[in-house]
């Protein structure tokens, strides 16, 4: 039953051998040679100031949400920094090998990189960007953010939450680990059918692309349980459905999109590696396989997915802004109303990613209608947003400037999302780049919105501000950026040029291509200042030190409590009073008065069992994906005898007493994520009896 | 400009002493619900593609469904799920007592029915070897193969939980964890139950009379 392969296999190694590891490609000796020195310069520090014990307990065993927030955030960064320097290789591509007569370099007949490596770069850059890029960060965000919010100590489940990173974590490991042994999926990062069976697609480049996405699918899955369960069982007294901030909103509408859509990969990847690995036959071309299947269930997830990304983004406009404009939300109820309804819609839309399968008109009429639909409800919140700012008191802080930007972004996307909901047009310009731009357009909204995120709250975890200068150079730079690249690739798609192209036969396109390329010299700027504003804060921390609300005018509970916000978020639980519960006591100029006595509070033990499960769920990919079967199975039995052993030793967490509070609240230093660590916090023991 | 007027009179307590934790055996449960729900879409998804591959072309000139699946040796699976899911109910029942051999007969008749359905099943799955009805066959015999498998490694899963929640209850007696875990149990294993009971009608019923 089970297929014959091509090429070698040995019971040792599986399909590994030391031909996998592409030691003669210099762009991948390069890239190896960068992610060593990147590597290096993090750990050799870590080394030299003996930290290692420190970063495993506190930081690698850690269950606090905040830290797990961070970790996903960075994790999101470093991927979204892999996935543009592969966007920016696609565009260089494309302006050298433009016409007939473009000279060729390196193994490529034109521009430097041949077709098949071409393909596995926008594979790897699509994955990357929406599974291991805005899907962490997001999911960090909501992490860091939504028990702050709500006023509790940490997540429902702290150490599934531990596991739910290690497992994404685990899952862009073997994306990278793909670069350098073996090599990724050629087939975009979709993955239609049949081009990803087995028969055209023997290599292991698919299974890296299949496992990761499972791996780190599984993680979101957990992440979406526990913060749904957050959000109903743990927000603090007085806070009612009606006073629950909109960034909680829009978390609890993705996570519910993120729990109902995954499984559905789940099974679509699965089904998918029955067919590579059992010889079944789901989408094959042959022998009653169905190759729509395949597509209609990916996208069932897929567009959902769309929306579990742009939900918290709305969240995050709908925080900033109003923080900014100095008052409350205009039409908070028809907000809730709207995000809930984007999230109704979100599943019944799926087949406009195919229109021109040959569905027939009827079918084509109602996904059009559905999709025409989401205009509305998006409507409703621009309008909110820009109601919002009417008449406020705005002030163009960088969050600020990166959520109108989002909003001009949005305006576009949209626009355009909406022509090509019609059938009539989308025949014309499916699979051009004008596609291309239009989803751009949506998911760099995304990318604003997380810039606004990162630079708004992060004066909350870390206790000083970014600096203003650099963030506005980076707002600004990217902006031109992203405004040079999309409408030149909007009149591209206009010309004809389809998606994916790694030899483009039209000399007319030339102009384009090089304010394309201009484009992306831009977003180098804002790589640049990016890094700068990160430097230059953190060089004047001491000078950009904030109190609770370093802002002034924020409105919601997060900001209620120190900056740092220290491991156990509330010294004492708060009570809530009001929607907007900071701007309340503002108003009630009690904003500042802090807890006189202190009650014992009860706190998670760190754990090994998330980074040990996540260690053998990445040895279960990458022994699935070479066919290591001995490896794979020792580490799917390693996994299944990890949480049984832990399931038999309590975990009863440990209690600081009141005066022990006492004395944590009134220290001199500040607290927070990095000052916190050296107050010892216990590790779980995990043994049976 | 702010919306909020000010409060009148004294404020009222900005703070809340005392005990704001939830029962935790309450938040696991919905935590649970949750897992449960996420598992019934792995379910849907399966059931959807068995929908779209049970076509009579997608048997590819191999054995029909009609040929492959019998109602009355699935009626027997069927008799076991249920009773393995009444023999557990019993050992909840004998939790509300705290009656400690009560609980540990009823996992354990639960456990020899999941065991009898997992062998029927087996042996299912052996005959239809014997006769060459393999997965790579046709396309209607993968998804035939992986939504029945799908469901008898849930389970197998569920058994294994048994027998680890059997020593737990000799170590710890009935604390919260292990009580959760019971409950939890429950709702899993009637899950399973109600997943076979799909099975059965659209699979096993409904491709006798196709």
């Amino acid at each position: 039953m089970f297929v014959q392969l091509q090429g070698a296999w040995s019971p040792l190694f599986g399909r590994l051998t030391l031909d996998s590891i592409p030691y003669s490609n210099p762009i991948i000796i390069f890239a190896f040679a960068f992610s060593v020195i990147a590597g290096l310069a993090v750990v050799i520090p870590v080394l030299y100031y003996g930290k290692v014990g420190y970063i495993f307990r506190e930081w690698i065993c850690s269950v606090d949400h905040k830290k797990i927030g961070v970790m996903y955030i960075i994790l999101g960064l470093v991927m979204l920094f892999r996935g543009f320097v592969d966007g920016m290789m696609i565009r260089t591509q494309q302006v050298m090998a433009d016409g007939p007569h473009s000279p060729g370099f390196l193994e490529a007949q034109h521009g430097y990189i041949p077709p098949s490596h071409f393909d596995q770069i926008y594979s790897s850059h699509g994955t990357l960007m929406i599974l291991f890029a805005a899907t962490p960060i997001l999911t960090g965000l909501g992490n860091v953010i939504v028990p702050l919010q709500i006023g509790a100590r940490d997540m429902a489940f702290p150490r599934m939450n531990a596991i739910s990173l290690w497992l994404t974590v685990m899952g862009a490991m073997l994306v990278m680990a793909s670069l350098f042994i073996g090599d990724f999926s050629d087939a975009g990062w979709v993955g239609l059918t049949p081009l990803t069976e087995l028969p055209y697609s023997p290599s292991v480049g698919v299974d890296y692309w299949m496992w990761a996405i499972q791996i780190s699918s599984i993680g979101t899955t957990l992440n979406a349980i526990n913060i749904i369960t957050t959000i109903i069982g743990m927000r603090a007294p007085g806070m009612r459905w009606d006073r629950l901030p909109i960034f909680t909103w829009t978390t609890l509408s993705t996570s519910i999109i993120g729990l109902t859509a995954f499984p559905i990969l789940g099974v679509a990847l699965a089904l998918l590696g029955a067919d590579r690995y059992l010889g079944t036959h789901f989408y094959t071309a042959g022998l009653g396989g169905n190759l729509m299947l395949y597509t209609d269930l990916f996208w069932i997830w897929g567009h959902p997915e769309v929306y579990f990304l742009v939900l918290p983004a709305f969240g995050i406009l709908s925080e900033v802004i109003p923080t900014f404009s100095e008052k409350p939300l205009f039409g908070y109820i028809t907000m809730v109303a709207a995000t809930f309804a984007i999230a109704g819609i979100s599943w019944s839309v799926w087949l406009h990613h195919f229109f021109t399968m040959g569905a027939g008109p009827m079918v084509n009429t109602f996904f059009s209608v559905a999709t025409m639909l989401v205009g509305i409800p998006t409507g409703v919140k621009v309008f909110n947003w820009i109601l919002t700012m009417y008449r406020g008191r705005i002030t163009y802080t960088t969050p600020m400037l990166w959520s109108v930007g989002a909003l001009l972004l949005l305006l576009i996307g949209g626009l355009t999302g909406v022509m090509l909901a019609n059938p009539a047009i989308n025949y014309t310009v499916h699979n051009s780049v004008f596609v291309i731009a239009h989803f751009h357009c949506m998911v760099l909204l995304i990318a604003f919105t997380i810039f606004a995120a990162i630079i708004y709250w992060f004066p909350k975890v870390f206790g000083f501000t970014l600096d203003e200068h650099n963030g506005k150079m980076f707002f600004w730079t990217f902006c031109i950026a992203t405004t040079v690249v999309f409408t030149a690739m909007f009149t591209l798609g206009f010309e004809g040029e389809t998606r994916r192209l790694d030899y483009l036969y039209d000399p007319d396109w030339m102009p384009m291509l090089i304010v394309e390329e201009i484009g992306i010299g831009f977003y180098c700027l804002s790589v640049f200042y990016f890094f700068r504003m990160l430097y230059v804060s953190i060089r004047d921390r001491e000078k950009n030190r904030c109190g609770a609300d370093p802002w002034g005018t924020a409105r919601t509970l997060e900001w209620l409590t120190h900056s740092p916000v220290p491991f156990y978020n509330f010294a004492v639980t708060p009570q809530v009073h009001e929607l907007d519960e900071l701007a309340w006591r503002r108003a009630n100029n009690c904003e500042a008065l802090m807890p006189e006595t202190y009650d014992p509070i009860h706190m998670p033990k760190n754990s090994m069992v998330p980074i040990i499960i996540g260690v053998f769920a990445f040895g279960f990919g990458f022994g699935m994906v070479w066919r290591i079967w001995w490896m794979a199975g020792f580490s799917l039995l390693a996994i299944i005898a990890t949480v049984i052993i832990s399931s038999f030793t309590p975990d009863p967490g440990y209690t600081i007493t009141a005066e022990e509070m006492r004395r944590l609240e009134e220290r001199k230093e500040p607290p927070g994520i990095v000052a916190d660590s050296h107050i010892p916090r216990p590790m779980a023991e995990e043994r049976i009896v | 400009m702010d919306a909020h007027a000010k409060h009148e009179g004294p404020l009222p307590p900005l703070w809340h002493y005392g005990e704001t934790e939830h029962d935790p055996i309450s938040t696991k449960t919905l935590g649970f619900w949750l897992y449960m729900l996420s598992d019934a879409l792995i379910f849907a998804g399966l059931f959807a593609a068995y929908g779209v591959l049970d076509q009579p072309m997608n048997a590819a000139g191999g054995p029909g469904i009609a040929k492959i699946v019998h109602p009355v040796a699935a009626f027997w699976q069927t008799i076991a799920v249920l009773s393995s899911v009444l023999a557990y109910s019993l050992a909840t029942v004998a939790l509300k007592t705290g009656n400690r051999n009560g609980v540990l007969a009823g996992i354990i008749a639960a456990i020899v029915l999941g065991i009898i359905f997992v062998g029927l099943e087996f042996a299912d799955f052996a005959s239809l070897f014997a006769i060459g009805a393999t997965p790579d066959t046709s396309g209607m015999l993968s998804a035939f193969y992986i939504l029945v498998a799908t469901h008898g490694l849930h389970m197998m899963f569920g058994i294994l939980w048994m027998l680890v929640l059997i020593p737990q209850i000799f170590l710890s007696g009935f604390n919260t964890a292990v009580v959760t875990r019971l409950l939890n149990l429950r709702l899993f294993w009637q899950f399973q139950a109600s997943v076979w009971v799909c099975v059965y009608v659209f699979v096993y019923l409904r491709g006798t009379i196709q």
